[in-house]
C-alpha cells in the first residue's frame, strides 16, 4: 500500500522545486550599460557566435569584429577619417611605379607576452595565410603580391618565391604585380595580420586549422586587446593590453563580444541596457527610433550593394531586351520608401552610391513605357506568350518583401508573372553557384573603397559571376587594363566603361547602396558611424556622467 | 462480467445505432455543438474564399502600407497595403488543410502502427517500436530539406512530410493505451471467443482508446499548424505571397508593438479553431464513450 | 524488470547504429557543403578543406572511419569551429539545455499536471472550464510569441527579470522555463484530464466510492496512479520535443544550449556537428522513452504483475 501514495508524495517535492526556482530568480541588477560605463566596459553586439580567431581561418565580420582588438597590422583606417594611418608599421614608402612598399616597423610594438615585432614576423604570417594547405578562403586578397597566387595555389611550393622581403628587423619590402591605389588598405586588413610564430607552433603545425593557440591562456596576440575570457555561445571578452605600443591611447579596460543572431533579441536586450552597440536593428523597429528626441538609432550610408542577378543563358532572360525591360520596370525609390522604410539608398548602378573618386555611369530611369516597348519587342506585348519565370532568394524578410513587391511591379507595368521560392541558406548557395536559376538575388559588402571590388565580380575568369555574362571588352578593361593603370583617374575613367557595358546588358539588377544601422547608448564616444562600418576601439571612450538609455525614452 | 463484455459486443457490432446515440448526446452539448457549427463555418468559408474574399490576395497598396482596422479594410492592412481579411480567409485554406490532412496521415499511421505493436506485444512490439525510436532521433530539419529538394517544393508534399513526422507520438500513446485495454475482461473474454485479432483491435480496442485519441488529435492540429508556420518562415514550407495562419502570425509577432492588429487577428483566428476543435473534441469523447454511456 | 530493462537497453545498440547510418548518409545527400560560401572558394582553399575532414576520401570509408572514431568516444572535429571538438560543443552546451528542459517539464508536469486533475474532478464546470481554457490559450502560444510577449512584459515594461542570459544574472532562467513549458503544460493538461475522466468512470473506482472513502483519498490514492498513465507515456516524447524545441526559446533568450548548437549544424552542414548532436540526442530519446515506458509499466499494476512474472 505505500506506494498508494506515490503520486501524492511527489507534488511535495516538484512544488518546493518549483518554488526554488522561483525565488532564486528573482533579483534586481545593475544593467551592463551602467556597470560598463562605470568601469569601461565596452558591451558590444556581435551577431554569431566566431568561428574562430585565428585571423587567417576566419571569414565572417563577428570574427572580424574581434580580430581588430586582438590583432594590428602594419597599417590601421582611422575610424573617422577613414585614412589609413600608422600601425604596426610607423611609416611606410611607395616606389614610382607603384608596385614597391616599404614598410618602417616601430621599434616598440609588442606583443602580449613582450616579444618584439619584427618584420620576419609579418613574413611568415603572410606565407602561413597564403599557404594552400591552411585553407585560408581570403588568401586571394593578396593576389596582388608577387607570386602569391602560384604560391597559394600550390604551384610553386617555395614561400620565397613570394614577393615579400624582409629587408632588417623592422624594415618590410613588399612587390606588387601592378601598381594598386588601394594596396595599403589591404594591408590593413585581417588576412594580413601577423600572428605570433612561436605560439603557433607550439599547439601544431603552422598549417594546423584546429591548432588551439587560440585558446585562453595560450593566445598571444600584438593588438591593443589580448582575449581573457570565450564561453561558446555566452561571451568572448577581451582586456587592455598591457603591452601594446599605443596602449596609452586605449581608454577601454575591456570589451565584451555578445554573440546574439536575432536582431529582435538584440534590439530587447539594447532596451533593457545591457548592450552599447548593436549590430542590426529590426526593420519595424526603426521609424519608431528615427521619431525620437535623442535617438540611439544611427544610420550611414554603407559601402554595400543589393542585386539581382540575372541568369543570361536562361529563357526568357537570354534576350537582353527582357532584361533591360525588367530594370526598366523596377521602381526602385518606390521599393526603398515603402517596404524598406527610406533605410537603404536607391541606386541603379553596381558600385555604391558616392564611392570616393569615383562616379558611376547614368542608368536610365524607371520608365514602364519604354519597358513595355522592350518586352513587346521581344515578343511579349503586355506579358502575351510570357513563359513565366521564378525569383529564387535566401530565406530573410527583407528578401522576402522585396521579392513580393517586385512580383506585383512587373505584373502591374508588364503584365507579367513570376513565382517566387525561398530557399535555406546552403540550398540556395548550391542553386545559385550551379547556375540552376533564373532570377535570384545577392549582396556584396566591401572592405575597401575600391570599384573593382565590385567590378571584378562579372569578369568572365570571377569564380562568383553566377549569372552567365561574358564580354570580351569587359574582361579586357577589367582583367588587364584597369590593373596596370598607375593614374587613379585614367583607371576609374576605365571602370567606368566597364560598368556602362554592365548597365547596358543588364547580367545584374541594382536595387540599392546599403546603410549600415546600429543602436548605440549615448554614453559611447569615439565610435562614429562610417562607410565601411568598421569600429576601432582604440578609440572608444565610455562617458560615465551619461545616464544608460531605456527604451520608453 | 460476462453480461456487460456481450453487451459491448452487441452495441460494437450494432455500429450504426452507436454513432445514432453519439449523435444524439453530442446535441446536448451546446459547446460542442458551437465548436462544429464554427469549424464547419470555418471550412465553408475557406472553400468560397476566392469568390467571397473583399479584395485579391495579391494586390498591394505600398503607398496604403499598414493601417489599422477601418470601413473599407475591416481588420487593417499588412505592410504591403493589403486588405488582412483576405489574407487571412486565404492563410486559412492552407493552414485548415494542413492541420487535416496531416494530422489525419498521422493519425492513420500512428493508431493502426501503435494498436498492432501494443497488441502483439513481444518482439514485433520491439521492433515497431524501435523503428518508432529510429525515426524520432533522425535529424528532422535535414530531412524536410532533403525531401524538399529531392521532390520540388509542393504542398502536398509538406503535409505528408508533418505528418510523417507527427505520428510517431500518437503511436506511442496508442499503444500504451491498448497494452493496457488488452488486460481488461471484455478483450480477454473476446480473445478467448476466438475473434481474429483485426477485429478485436478495430471494434475493442481502437474504439475504446479514443478518448486520449481524439484530445491528441485536437492538440496535434494546433502543433502541425505551427510546425507548418516555423517550416514556411525557414524557407522550407509554403512560398510568398502564399500564406497561412502560423506564417501570419509569426510575421504579426515581429511588428507586434508596431502594427498589433497583424498578430491580433490571425491569432484569434487560428485560437477560434482551436477551441472549437477542442469542444468538439471534448463532446465527441463523452459522446462516443461506450462505457459511460451505460450509466 | 531487470531483465526487462536489460533487454531494451541491448535493442537501442541497433536503434543507435541505424540513426548514425541513416544520418551520415542523409547529410551527405542534402544539397549545399560545409564550405560553400557567398564568396569565390578557389578550388585548392577546398581541396585543402576537404582533406582536413577526410571528404576527399570515398564515402564508405569516411562512414567506417566516423565509426571507429566513434568507438573511441570522438566525435570528430566540428566543421564550422575550427579549432573545436564536438565533443567539446556538446560538453558546453548540453548541460544548459538538460537544465533548461528540466525545469520546463518540471513547470508543465506541476501546472498542467494540476490543471488538469481539477479539471477533471468537476468535468463541464468553471472548475473545469477555466483551467482547461488557460491551458487552450498555452497551446496556441508558440514559444516565438509567448517568449518575446514575456520579455516585453517582465523584462522591458515591468523590468523585473532579464531578458536574456542563462544563469549571468539572478532570475534569467525564470521566463525561458516558463515558455519552454508552457505548451507541455497545456498538452500535460489535457491529457491528465481526459486519463482522469476515464478512470473516474472504472468500476475499481465505484467501488471505491462504495466503500465510503472521501473523495480525495479515492481521487489521490486509487484515481491517479490509473488516470496518469497517458501523461507518463507521454513524458518521454516530450523530453525528446524539448530538447529539439528548446532551439527556438534558445535563440530568444540568448541561451547557449544545445539546440541552437543542432539547429545551426544543421543549417551549417556542419556535417560532424548534426552527427555528433544526433547520435547524443537518439541516445538520450531512446533512454528516455524507456524510462517513461518503465514508469508508465510500474505505475500499471497488471503490466507489473506481469513483469515480476518474468
Amino acid at each position: 500500500m505505500a506506494t498508494d501514495n506515490s503520486a501524492t508524495r511527489w507534488v511535495g517535492p516538484l512544488l518546493a522545486a518549483l518554488l526554488a526556482l522561483c525565488v532564486g530568480s528573482c533579483g534586481f541588477n545593475e544593467s551592463n550599460v551602467a556597470a560598463g560605463n562605470r568601469d569601461g566596459v565596452f558591451h558590444f553586439g556581435n551577431g554569431t557566435e566566431p568561428q574562430s580567431i585565428d585571423p587567417h581561418v576566419m571569414s565572417g565580420s563577428p570574427e572580424v569584429n574581434i580580430a581588430r582588438a586582438l590583432f594590428e597590422g602594419l597599417v590601421t583606417r582611422h575610424p573617422h577619417t577613414m585614412e589609413m594611418v600608422p600601425g604596426v608599421a610607423e611609416r611606410w614608402d611607395i616606389s614610382e611605379d607603384g608596385k614597391v612598399y616599404t614598410f618602417y616597423l616601430n621599434p616598440r610594438a609588442r606583443w602580449s607576452n613582450r616579444d618584439p615585432v619584427t618584420a620576419e614576423d609579418f613574413r611568415w604570417s603572410l606565407h602561413r595565410s597564403l599557404h594552400p594547405q591552411l585553407g585560408n578562403q581570403l588568401a586571394y586578397t593578396l593576389f596582388g603580391i608577387v607570386g602569391a597566387q602560384d604560391f597559394a595555389t600550390g604551384r610553386n611550393t617555395d614561400p620565397e618565391s613570394v614577393g615579400i622581403d624582409v629587408l632588417d628587423d623592422l624594415t618590410l619590402r613588399i612587390r606588387l604585380n601592378n601598381p594598386d591605389p588601394y594596396f595599403l588598405s589591404t594591408m590593413g586588413t585581417y588576412p594580413t595580420y601577423p600572428v605570433h610564430r612561436a605560439t603557433v607552433e607550439a599547439h601544431g603545425q603552422w598549417t594546423d586549422r584546429f591548432a588551439q593557440w587560440t585558446r585562453v591562456g595560450n593566445f598571444v596576440g600584438n593588438g591593443p586587446f589580448v582575449l581573457s575570457e570565450w564561453k561558446l555561445n555566452r561571451r568572448l571578452v577581451v582586456t587592455r593590453s598591457e603591452t601594446y605600443w599605443d596602449r596609452e591611447k586605449v581608454t577601454l579596460n575591456a570589451v565584451v563580444f555578445h554573440p546574439i543572431e536575432s536582431a529582435t533579441a538584440e534590439e530587447k536586450m539594447f532596451r533593457a541596457g545591457q548592450l552599447h552597440f548593436t549590430q542590426l536593428v529590426p526593420l519595424s523597429k526603426i521609424p519608431g527610433y528615427q521619431a525620437m528626441d535623442n535617438s540611439p538609432y544611427q544610420q550611414h550610408r554603407w559601402q554595400g550593394t543589393y542585386f539581382l542577378q540575372l541568369n543570361v543563358r536562361r529563357d526568357p532572360l537570354d534576350d537582353k531586351r527582357v532584361r533591360q525591360a525588367l530594370a526598366l520596370a523596377t521602381d526602385r525609390q518606390k521599393i526603398v520608401n515603402t517596404v524598406l522604410l527610406k533605410t537603404e539608398v536607391p541606386n541603379s548602378a553596381l558600385v555604391p552610391v558616392n564611392t570616393p573618386g569615383y562616379q558611376s555611369p547614368p542608368a536610365p530611369d524607371y520608365d514602364p513605357q519604354r519597358a513595355r516597348q522592350l518586352l513587346a519587342a521581344a515578343g511579349y506585348p503586355g506579358g502575351e506568350g510570357w513563359p513565366g519565370m521564378e525569383f529564387v532568394f535566401n530565406t530573410s524578410e527583407n528578401h522576402r518583401k522585396i521579392a513580393v513587391v517586385l512580383q506585383q511591379m512587373w505584373q502591374e507595368a508588364l503584365g507579367i508573372s513570376i513565382t517566387l521560392a525561398n530557399q535555406e541558406w546552403k540550398v540556395y548557395l548550391d542553386t545559385i553557384n550551379e547556375g540552376d536559376y533564373t532570377l535570384s538575388r545577392m549582396g556584396w559588402i566591401a572592405s575597401n573603397l575600391d570599384p573593382a571590388t565590385y567590378l571584378n565580380i562579372f569578369t568572365s575568369e570571377s569564380g562568383i559571376n553566377r549569372t552567365g555574362f561574358s564580354n570580351a571588352r569587359y574582361d579586357e578593361i577589367m582583367l588587364e587594363l584597369a590593373p596596370a593603370e598607375a593614374d587613379p583617374e585614367k583607371r576609374n575613367a576605365l571602370m567606368r566603361e566597364a560598368e556602362a557595358i554592365l548597365l547596358e546588358e543588364v547580367p545584374l539588377l541594382p536595387l540599392y547602396t546599403y546603410n549600415s544601422k546600429h543602436l548605440v547608448q549615448p554614453s559611447v564616444k569615439g565610435a562614429p558611424p562610417n562607410v565601411l562600418d568598421v569600429q576601432n576601439y582604440k578609440y572608444i571612450s565610455l562617458d560615465p556622467a551619461i545616464p544608460v538609455w531605456k527604451g520608453e525614452g | 462480467m460476462t453480461t456487460e463484455v456481450i453487451t459491448d459486443i452487441t452495441e460494437a457490432e450494432q455500429g450504426s445505432s452507436l454513432w445514432h446515440d453519439a449523435w444524439l448526446r453530442l446535441r446536448k452539448n451546446k459547446l460542442a455543438l458551437f465548436g462544429g457549427i464554427t469549424l464547419i463555418l470555418f471550412v465553408i468559408i475557406a472553400i468560397l474564399t476566392p469568390w467571397i474574399a473583399p479584395y485579391s490576395y495579391e494586390t498591394q497598396n505600398l503607398d496604403l502600407g499598414a493601417t489599422p482596422p477601418s470601413a473599407a479594410h475591416w481588420l487593417g492592412t499588412d505592410i504591403f497595403g493589403r486588405d488582412l481579411l483576405t489574407q487571412i480567409m486565404y492563410g486559412g485554406r492552407i493552414s485548415l488543410a494542413v492541420g487535416f490532412v496531416a494530422t489525419s496521415v498521422a493519425l492513420i499511421i500512428g493508431i493502426s502502427w501503435g494498436a498492432v505493436a501494443g497488441y502483439v506485444g513481444g518482439r514485433v512490439d520491439a521492433a515497431m517500436m524501435r523503428f518508432v525510436d529510429i525515426l524520432y532521433a533522425l535529424p528532422f530539419m535535414i530531412f524536410i530539406v532533403l525531401l524538399m529538394v529531392v521532390f520540388g517544393r509542393n504542398i502536398l508534399l509538406l503535409f505528408l512530410a508533418i505528418g510523417a513526422v507527427e505520428w510517431l507520438t500518437m503511436a506511442r500513446i496508442m499503444r500504451s493505451q491498448v497494452q493496457q485495454l488488452r488486460q481488461q475482461e471484455f478483450v480477454e473474454a473476446a480473445i478467448s471467443l476466438g475473434l481474429p485479432p483485426s477485429t478485436i483491435i478495430r471494434r475493442h480496442l481502437i474504439p475504446n482508446a479514443l478518448g486520449p485519441i481524439i484530445v491528441y488529435t485536437t492538440l496535434t492540429i494546433p502543433s502541425v499548424m505551427l510546425l507548418e508556420a516555423f517550416l514556411s518562415f525557414l524557407g522550407l514550407g509554403i512560398q510568398p505571397p502564399q500564406t497561412s495562419w502560423g506564417l501570419l502570425i509569426s510575421y504579426g509577432a515581429e511588428t507586434m508593438e508596431e502594427f498589433p492588429w497583424l498578430l491580433i487577428f490571425p491569432g484569434l483566428a487560428l485560437t477560434l479553431t482551436l477551441f472549437s476543435l477542442n469542444f468538439l473534441g471534448d463532446g465527441l469523447r463523452d459522446a462516443l464513450d461506450v462505457r459511460r454511456s451505460k450509466d | 524488470m531487470w531483465r526487462f530493462i536489460g533487454y531494451r537497453l541491448l535493442q537501442a545498440i541497433p536503434v543507435i547504429l541505424a540513426v548514425i547510418t541513416v544520418t551520415f548518409f542523409l547529410v551527405r545527400i542534402a544539397p549545399g557543403g560545409p564550405f560553400d560560401s557567398e564568396k569565390a572558394v578557389m578550388p585548392e582553399v577546398k581541396a585543402a578543406l576537404e582533406a582536413q575532414y577526410r571528404l576527399d576520401q570515398p564515402l564508405f570509408s569516411q562512414y567506417t572511419a566516423y565509426l571507429g572514431d566513434l568507438a573511441r568516444g570522438e566525435f570528430g572535429p566540428s566543421f564550422k569551429y575550427p579549432g573545436r571538438s564536438v565533443n567539446e560543443l556538446i560538453g558546453a552546451g548540453l548541460p544548459v539545455t538538460a537544465e533548461l528542459g528540466f525545469y520546463a517539464l518540471l513547470v508543465a508536469v506541476v501546472i498542467g499536471g494540476l490543471a488538469g486533475v481539477i479539471a477533471s474532478l468537476k468535468p463541464n464546470t468553471a472548475q473545469d472550464y477555466i483551467p482547461m481554457t488557460a491551458a487552450m490559450i498555452g497551446i496556441c502560444m508558440p514559444s516565438f510569441l509567448l517568449g518575446p510577449l514575456l520579455v516585453l512584459v517582465f523584462g522591458i515594461h515591468l523590468d523585473w527579470l532579464p531578458v536574456s542570459g542563462w544563469g549571468d544574472i539572478p532570475g534569467d532562467k525564470l521566463l525561458p522555463s516558463i515558455t519552454l513549458g508552457s505548451a507541455y503544460a497545456a498538452y500535460i493538461a489535457r491529457l491528465s484530464r481526459a486519463g482522469m475522466l476515464e478512470v473516474m468512470s472504472q468500476d475499481y473506482i465505484r467501488t471505491a466510492r462504495a466503500k465510503g472513502l472521501p473523495e480525495w483519498q479515492v481521487v489521490t490514492r486509487h484515481a491517479l496512479r490509473g488516470g496518469l498513465i497517458p501523461v507518463v507515456a507521454f513524458l518521454g516524447p516530450a523530453f525528446a520535443g524539448l530538447l529539439a524545441g528548446s532551439f527556438v526559446v534558445e535563440t530568444i533568450f540568448q541561451i547557449p544550449g544545445l539546440g541552437r548548437f543542432y539547429v545551426q549544424a544543421a543549417f551549417n552542414r556542419d556535417y560532424t556537428m548534426i552527427l555528433g548532436t544526433t547520435v547524443f540526442l537518439s541516445t538520450l530519446i531512446v533512454l528516455f522513452n524507456l524510462l517513461s515506458d518503465i514508469l508508465a509499466a510500474w505505475m500499471n499494476p497488471r503490466l507489473r504483475a506481469q513483469f515480476g512474472e518474468q
